[in-house]
C-alpha cells in the first residue's frame, strides 16, 4: 500500500518531483483542481514562480481546499516557491500573494540576488548522512523562525547572516532550494516519513 | 563559471545545472514581451512567470524596418525596477558584446535572437564563457542540438514572430519532436546517421536516444496570440511559451496576458481554455506568415 501523493502541478519543476517521488515507489498525481486534492494523502510543492502559481491557486479554486487540508495535518514539502506558498509570511511578494500559513516562517524572494547569483553548494543537513548538494535558483530565504520550528540547514545569506534554508513544522517540510534537481531523493524521503500510510521506501 | 568561497563551502555560479535550472522553473509558463515599465507590471499582475525587455516588440519591429539591436540598457534597468519575476533580454545573433552588456545589467536570461538583425553571418555567441543563461530558436533538431552544444539553456521555437500566425511555430515544434520521437526508434547504428543529417554532435544524438527529450526545457514562440494557441503548442509538447506582441497588440492586454496563463497551465482542459476565451475581445490582427518579406525564422545557422 502506497501513500497518494500529489504534486501541485499549476506550473514550475513539476516533472522533476514526479520523478523523485517515483524512485521512492509512489506512483505521483498532478493536482490542478480540488477535485485531485481529494484523492491524495499528500502534497509537494515544486519550484517555479511563487506569484504565477499563487495567482492560479485562486482561479483554480485550489485556495479554500488546500488550507483546509494543511489545517487538518496533511503532509506537504515546499521547495524553493513552494517554500514561499508554504509560508506565513512573505516579503517582496505581488500585493495580492496568497499565504497558506502551513509553517510559522517569515520568508523574503530572491534573497540572495538575481539569476547571475544563483548557486550550488554542498549543506550538512540534520538527520541526514553527508552533505546534501544544493542547487539555489534566485532563492528565497528564512528570515522569521516562529516557535515549533526546527531549522535543519542554513546557509550565509549575502549579508553574511546564517539563514534557514530548510524547516520542518509538523508534517510540513520546506527547503530554498531544488532537491528535485540535483538527483538526491533523501529530502523526499524525509517528508514521506511524515506520510501516515505505510510507505515501503519511507521505512528507515 | 565562477567558485565563491563563502562560509568555506565553496558555491559554484553560472553552472549547467544552475542555467539550466531556471529554464526547469519557468515551465508551464508564460514568458511576455514588454516594452515599458507599466507593461511589465501588468505582465507580472496577469501571472507573467517572466518578462522579455525590450524596445519594440516584433510586430512593431517589422513594420519600421532598419537594423534591430540590443535595448537601451536605461529601458531594461527600469523594467528590471518594476517586476520581481525573471527579467530576460535580447542580444542580436553572434553579438557577444551585447551579451555581456546585458550580463553586466543583471538580466536573468538572454535571448539571443533572430528577432534582432544578426550580428554573424556564420557564428553564434560561445554561450558556456557566460554566467547568464541562454536561450535561442530553432526551426528544426539540428538548429537545436547546435545551439546546445554551444551552451543554450533553454530552447524555443522560432515560429515567425510579430505575424500572430501560430503555423510556423507548429511546424518547428512537430519538427523538432518528430524527429526525436525517430531517433529514439532508430537502432545505435543509425545515430551516427541523424548526426550527420542533422549537423549536430553525436553525443547529444545519443543522450536524445536515450532520454527521449531534449537536455535543456524546449519552449514555444512566434505566433501565439490567443489561449487556444498556447493550449496547441502544449499539447504538441511545448514545455512554456514566448508571447510577443499577441497581448500587448490585442484589444485588451491585461485579460489576454491572464488568459493565455489561464491556457498554459490547464491546456488539456478545455473547458477552462473556453471559460478564458469567452469575450476575450480582438487578438492582434496579424499577418499570415507566408506573405511576410522577411523571414525573421530563417535567421541563425
Amino acid at each position: 500500500m502506497c501513500a497518494r501523493v500529489g504534486v501541485l502541478a499549476l506550473q514550475g519543476d513539476v516533472r522533476e518531483h514526479i520523478r523523485a517521488l517515483a524512485e521512492l515507489g509512489c506512483e505521483p498525481s498532478e493536482v490542478r483542481s480540488a477535485a485531485d486534492l481529494d484523492e491524495i494523502d499528500a502534497l509537494v510543492l515544486p519550484g517555479g514562480e511563487s506569484t504565477t502559481m499563487s495567482l492560479l491557486l485562486g482561479s483554480a479554486g485550489l485556495l479554500d481546499p488546500l488550507q483546509d487540508r494543511l489545517r487538518a495535518g496533511m503532509p506537504a514539502f515546499g521547495t524553493c516557491a513552494g517554500m514561499i506558498l508554504l509560508a506565513a509570511d512573505v516579503a517582496d511578494g505581488r500585493r495580492d500573494q496568497h499565504r497558506l500559513a502551513a509553517i510559522d516562517i517569515g520568508v523574503r524572494r530572491n534573497a540572495f540576488g538575481r539569476q547571475v547569483d544563483s548557486f550550488e553548494t554542498d549543506l550538512d543537513v540534520a538527520g541526514l548522512d553527508g552533505p546534501f548538494h544544493a542547487v539555489f535558483i534566485r532563492a528565497p530565504i528564512v528570515e522569521r523562525v516562529g516557535p515549533g520550528v526546527e531549522v535543519l540547514a542554513t546557509v550565509r545569506g549575502s549579508d553574511g547572516v546564517e539563514r534557514p534554508v530548510v524547516c520542518r513544522q509538523g508534517p510540513v517540510l520546506v527547503a530554498a532550494f531544488h532537491p528535485e534537481l540535483a538527483g538526491d531523493v533523501r529530502l523526499h524521503r524525509l517528508f514521506l516519513a511524515a506520510v501516515p500510510l505505510p510507505h515501503p521506501a519511507a521505512q528507515p | 563559471m565562477r567558485a565563491m568561497e563563502a562560509s568555506g563551502i565553496a558555491r559554484h555560479t553560472g553552472t549547467e545545472l544552475v542555467k539550466r535550472g531556471l529554464a526547469e522553473m519557468l515551465r508551464g509558463g508564460v514568458v511576455m514581451d514588454v516594452v515599458t515599465a507599466e507593461q511589465a507590471r501588468v505582465a507580472e499582475e496577469a501571472g507573467a512567470v517572466a518578462v522579455m525587455a525590450l524596445e519594440r516588440v516584433p510586430a512593431d519591429i517589422r513594420r519600421d524596418g532598419g537594423v534591430a539591436r540590443m535595448s537601451d540598457p536605461a529601458l531594461i534597468e527600469e523594467i528590471k525596477a518594476a517586476v520581481t519575476i525573471p527579467v530576460m533580454a535580447k542580444a542580436r545573433i553572434g553579438h557577444f558584446a551585447e551579451a555581456q552588456v546585458l550580463q553586466a545589467l543583471g538580466v536573468d536570461y538572454v535571448d539571443e535572437s533572430e528577432v534582432l538583425t544578426p550580428a554573424d553571418e556564420l557564428h553564434h555567441i560561445d554561450k558556456w564563457a557566460f554566467t547568464v543563461p541562454f536561450v535561442c530558436g530553432a526551426t528544426n533538431l539540428g538548429e537545436a542540438l547546435r545551439r546546445i552544444s554551444e551552451g543554450a539553456a533553454m530552447i524555443r521555437s522560432k515560429g515567425e514572430a510579430g505575424t500572430g500566425d501560430i503555423k510556423e511555430a507548429v511546424r518547428h515544434l512537430r519538427s523538432i519532436i518528430g524527429d526525436i520521437r525517430r531517433i529514439t526508434q532508430a537502432d545505435p547504428a543509425e545515430r551516427y546517421g541523424w548526426a550527420k543529417q542533422l549537423q549536430a554532435p553525436v553525443a547529444l544524438v545519443h543522450e536524445l536516444a536515450e532520454t527521449g527529450r531534449l537536455p535543456v526545457p524546449l519552449f514555444c514562440a512566434g505566433g501565439i496570440a490567443t489561449p487556444a494557441d498556447a493550449a496547441l503548442v502544449m499539447q504538441l509538447g511545448a514545455e512554456a511559451c514566448f508571447v510577443g506582441s499577441g497581448i500587448f497588440k490585442s484589444s485588451d492586454p491585461p485579460r489576454f496576458a491572464r488568459a493565455i496563463v489561464e491556457a498554459t497551465t490547464h491546456y488539456r482542459d478545455a473547458q477552462i481554455v473556453a471559460k478564458v476565451s469567452r469575450g476575450l475581445g480582438q487578438a492582434m490582427r496579424g499577418e499570415e506568415a507566408s506573405t511576410v518579406e522577411t523571414r525573421l525564422s530563417e535567421r541563425g545557422w
